[in-house]
Formats: structure tokens, C-alpha cells, sequence
């Protein structure tokens, strides 16, 4: 495995993060108000544009690849979809949203000619373009959330939609609108699905709030992690069938916050542990498989990240090398050595401190997202990225790991 | 350090590291406002059960997570009426001064002596373990730092009686 790359955009959290449709493009929220939207120069990535318009924190972006339009959501209720006009302007179009709480998470369906936004309003609005008014509506499914949102996720066929609450349950609805979709072909999910069908209500035996909910590529699996540290995946049975497995595969870590599948038999999930670690089907069915990051083996500690980007206005200037970072942190944050030293194998969860008083992997605080980046020309994912509490972008190599293991792994290994 | 201080700073360790894993979480009840669930409780779905770690009756420490903040109170060992005051007046005298220390709250809960707020815009701008060790090393300290006042307060006295009783030989 080549090293991964490591750019830091932001000192603070990055709360939304969007590649454009050729990966040469990024669009990033540094924790604030504003959109920032970053083209990829030869070692770093350069400041664009900045999109203002929202006037609270945004709290997710959603690319959509072939239109090449922009959704962001924000925690002030609104969403807005930026289109690019010929001069590389972008404007803004107000959704009508009709929530009265924070927007938590959006994404565009694999169409693109729909968006889903989930909110704290104990409703996702299903969101469509109105040709008639210009501008885009949307439709509440409301009936059995009880809580906030936390996450969505669209199955390929542009229908269905995965959501995951904070009262520990993940949902599979039925986003069908008249018009715009044709009739969907039956799936394992359910054959007929008018707007608002509920094809599955999950819940993670040991419970804890549903962090995030993915499909696997050909969408008959139901991935998603939950606070009780632990993946599930669901394999539904037909329409109106409990599940035919609801696997859930326990961990030792801190509690995950993201999961991407990158095949049908395997998936990254990434969180508070600060390390994307790979699960994947192996002799006992789904297992741990390795860390991208793993701590415990040395040459996570060289990738020393270069501050990138151009910084934003009200960072503190150029004083953002490494020295100054660590002076800083000496001074901001405390002593520089542990006050209590853990004693060796701690309790678990514990990501192991370096001598500089920095963890040992990559990400120093909690991973927020990970989604795939490239794919290989097999259809395989061969890379993914990541995005932390840190403000660090990193893309890690997902070496190809077919379902022999450790040969595998082995193969892609270069000396 | 004693025996059982290190399995009890462990289990607060252990403990307060699980706890830590927060994340921004605007309020589900009043529109465009964010805040701390632990404080707020508003929302039972977010709340978690509280925990206590106890090394006796008098020591213990209580951690309270959420899904944007933890609460951690600690009750300070207080063995006599002198380090009851001296506690009092030690935990007071940085109360006062809490913007200071960022994640210090105003006042304590009721049967603590003092507390600890965390919220997840902690977490971002800091470091997590660094937050840890700072909960851990104030543990550390603050017996230290109190047994340590009742000394010299001991001595104090003693030399201001035995000066003031010297004018009577």
C-alpha cells in the first residue's frame, strides 16, 4: 500500500465535503457558514470561490457528478442549489424546505434529478425540481421518525432511501415522485412502492443512535453503524418478510460515525477511533479485517501534512507550519506529556499517543466521513477519502482484496 | 501513588474516552439553537445513562454523556472540617475564574464539588486524550494540592501560637 495523502484544509472540523464530478474539484464547509470550493493544484488545493449564503453552520454538501450542481444544507433550516453559470459563477436557489429545525444531512439521488435533505424536524424532505415554478419543492416523510435524522443514503434504483435516527433506528422508505420517477423494478426491498412505503425498520441489538446508513453497490444489503460500536448489515428477505439476517459485527473501538461499502462483500467504516478500518466477508461471514491506519505498525508517524490550501480569512495567517502548530498546541493544550501515563494495553478504544503527545494515526480526532474516490477499471473501489474533526483530507489506497484475505492483501503489496 | 487510586484514575480513563465521542447536534425542540443536551435535557433519546466510578464514599466521580456534551462532577475527598473548607474555598477560587479554564463549569451539581462541562466544540478545537489527561491530572492534583494547604495551614498555625503564647514565659 502506497502512502496515503494527507491534505489539511481547515485547523477546525470540516462539516461537509463533496469532490466534483472529475475529482479535480472540491467543495468543503470549514465548520462555519460558508462553502468553500477548492480546484486541485499539483501538490495542494487551491481556494476558489466561497459560497455565502446560509447563516448558520452547514452541515453537509452533496455533488451531483453529471449536472454538476451543488446542495448544501445548514442548521438555519434551508438548503440551497448552486448551478454554475457559464462565467464559473455559482447561484444559489432556495429549496422550499418546510422544516423548522436544522438540516442534518443531503444527498442526491443517483439520478440527480431528486435530493433528499434530512433534518431535526423528525422529517426527511424529499426534494424535486418544479418546472412549472422554478424552483425546487419537496415532500415530507414524516409517519414513523421520531427523532432527528442523522443520515441518508439512496439505493441505485433512485426509489429508495436508507435514513438513520437518533432514536436508534434505521429506515428503508419508499422515495417514489409521480412524474419524475418511472415505475422502479421490483427489488428485495418491495415491488410496489408508492411515496412514503416503509420497507424496513432496523434497530441494533445493543441499540445507540444510527451514525450512518449506506447500500452496498447493487443495493440489496443495508449497511449501517451505530453507537454501541458496532456494523450492522441487514439482508432483507421480500416485501413484508422480517429480515432474513441482521448481522451485526461487534468491535472493541470507539463507535463509528461513517461506513462506505467498496464491494458487496466488503466495507470501510471510519469514526471516533480516527482510523478507517476495512471489514469484509471472510470464512465466518462478516469479520474485521485490518486497519487502512493501523497504529500498531509503524509509518502512519512520517506523514508529516503540510498546511494546503489557502487559508481562510479569519484563520491566523501564514503561522500554520508543524513548529507552530506544536508550540501552539504546548501552549493551547496542555502539558506534552501524558499527565498519567496509560498503562500499556489499555482500556480499549484508546488510539495510542505518540512521545510528541499527537496520536499515531493520521487523523488526530474523530473521522466524520468516508466515501469512495476512485474506482479501478474493474468497477472496484481503489480509493477512498476521508475527512475528520482535524480539518485533514486524506485519500488512503484500498488495496483490491478479493475474498482470499491475506493474500490479498499481500498481492497488492509493493517492496 | 496508592493502590487503589490507579484502577479508580483507569476506570475514569476508560471511562471518560468512550464518553468523548461527540458530535454537533442542533436542538431538536427550539429552532436554530444548539446546545448542550446534558444541560438542556430536553430530549431523552440523546441522553445516556450516567455513570458514577467511586473509589469510597467519599470519592467519586460522576460523567454524564450525551450526544454533544458530557457533564463529569467530582466529589473531593474531604476527611475533616479544615479540608472541608479548604476544598470549599479552593473550588471556589476557580469557579470564579472558569472562562479561564474553558471547560470548568460555574457551579457544581448538587453533592459534587466540582464540574466539568464538554462540549463537542471542545472536542474539535482540542485535542480528546489532551482532555482526558486534563480531567485525570486535576484528580491527580487536587488531593495533592489540598493535603498540601492543610499542611502548611498546620504549621502556620503552630508558629502563630507558639509566637503568640512565647510573650507569656
Amino acid at each position: 500500500m502506497s502512502a496515503p495523502e494527507v491534505f489539511q484544509l481547515s485547523l477546525g472540523p470540516l462539516t461537509g465535503v463533496a469532490f466534483g464530478p472529475d475529482r479535480t474539484q472540491l467543495a468543503v464547509s470549514p465548520n462555519n457558514n460558508a462553502a468553500q470550493i477548492y480546484s486541485r493544484g499539483a501538490q495542494e488545493w487551491d481556494l476558489q470561490t466561497t459560497l455565502t449564503e446560509h447563516d448558520k453552520l452547514i452541515t453537509a454538501i452533496s455533488w451531483a457528478p453529471n449536472t454538476n450542481r451543488i446542495v448544501t444544507c445548514s442548521q438555519d433550516r434551508n438548503a440551497y442549489v448552486w448551478t454554475q453559470l457559464p462565467t464559473g459563477e455559482w447561484k444559489p436557489a432556495l429549496v422550499l424546505l418546510r422544516i423548522n429545525r436544522a438540516a442534518t444531512c443531503v444527498k442526491w439521488s443517483p439520478n440527480e434529478d431528486k435530493f433528499a435533505v434530512g433534518s431535526g424536524a423528525r422529517a426527511i424532505a424529499v426534494c424535486s425540481f418544479d418546472e412549472e415554478n422554478n424552483w425546487w419543492v419537496s415532500k415530507h416523510i414524516k409517519k414513523p421518525l421520531r427523532s432527528t435524522v442523522l443520515s441518508i443514503d439512496w439505493h441505485p434504483n433512485n426509489v429508495l432511501l436508507a435514513a438513520g435516527t437518533t432514536d436508534a433506528k434505521a429506515f428503508v422508505f419508499s422515495a417514489f415522485i409521480k412524474g419524475i420517477d418511472a415505475k422502479p423494478e421490483p427489488t428485495v426491498w418491495g415491488d410496489r412502492l408508492p411515496f412514503n412505503t416503509i420497507c424496513g425498520e432496523f434497530k441494533a441489538p445493543n441499540g445507540g443512535w444510527v451514525h450512518d446508513v449506506a447500500f452496498t453497490p447493487s443495493g440489496n444489503i443495508l449497511g449501517f453503524v451505530s453507537h454501541d460500536s458496532a456494523v450492522n448489515l441487514v439482508y432483507p428477505a421480500g416485501p413484508g418478510l422480517p429480515p432474513q439476517a441482521l448481522i451485526t459485527v461487534r468491535t472493541p473501538t470507539l463507535p463509528y460515525l461513517s461506513l462506505s461499502f467498496t464491494s458487496e462483500e466488503s466495507l470501510i467504516a471510519a469514526g471516533h477511533d480516527c482510523q478507517p478500518t476495512v471489514f469484509a466477508v471472510g470464512q465466518n461471514g462478516w469479520e474485521f479485517s485490518h486497519s487502512l491506519d493501523d497504529p500498531a505498525s509503524s509509518g502512519s508517524r512520517g506523514l508529516t501534512p503540510t498546511a494546503t490550501g489557502t487559508r481562510s480569512v479569519s484563520g491566523p495567517g501564514r503561522l500554520n507550519n508543524e513548529a507552530f502548530n506544536l508550540f501552539r498546541q504546548a501552549d493551547t493544550r496542555g502539558q506534552t506529556k501524558p499527565a498519567l501515563a496509560a498503562t500499556s494495553g489499555a482500556a480499549a478504544g484508546m488510539t495510542p499517543v505518540g512521545a510528541d503527545g499527537l496520536l499515531l494515526t493520521v487523523h488526530q480526532n474523530s473521522i466524520t466521513d468516508v466515501e469512495p474516490y476512485e474506482w479501478s477499471q474493474t468497477g472496484e473501489v481503489a480509493k477512498v477519502y476521508t475527512v475528520g474533526k482535524d480539518g485533514r483530507l486524506v485519500i488512503w489506497n484500498v488495496t483490491g482484496k478479493p475474498a482470499g484475505g491475506l493474500p490479498g492483501r499481500m498481492a497488492g503489496l509493493q517492496v | 501513588m496508592s493502590n487503589t487510586l490507579r484502577p479508580y484514575l483507569n476506570a475514569v480513563r476508560a471511562t471518560l474516552t468512550a464518553a468523548l465521542t461527540l458530535e454537533n447536534f442542533s436542538s431538536q425542540v427550539v429552532e436554530r439553537h444548539n446546545k448542550p443536551e446534558v444541560e438542556a435535557k430536553t430530549t431523552p433519546e440523546v441522553l445516556l445513562n450516567p455513570l458514577i466510578v467511586s473509589r469510597n464514599e467519599s470519592e467519586r466521580v460522576l460523567i454524564e454523556p450525551s450526544i454533544n456534551s458530557i457533564r463529569i462532577s467530582i466529589s473531593i475527598k474531604q476527611a475533616d472540617e479544615i479540608e472541608k473548607i479548604l476544598c470549599h474555598k479552593f473550588t471556589r477560587f476557580m469557579m470564579m475564574r472558569a472562562e479561564g479554564f474553558v471547560i470548568l463549569r460555574r457551579t457544581p451539581l448538587p453533592g459534587y464539588d466540582i464540574s466539568f462541562l464538554i462540549t463537542n466544540f471542545h472536542s474539535e478545537t482540542m485535542l480528546k486524550h489532551k482532555l482526558v489527561d486534563f480531567i485525570i491530572q486535576f484528580m491527580e492534583d487536587v488531593d495533592k494540592e489540598i493535603s498540601e494547604m492543610k499542611l502548611s495551614l498546620n504549621a502556620r498555625a503552630r508558629i502563630v501560637a507558639e509566637s503568640y503564647l512565647a510573650t507569656f514565659t
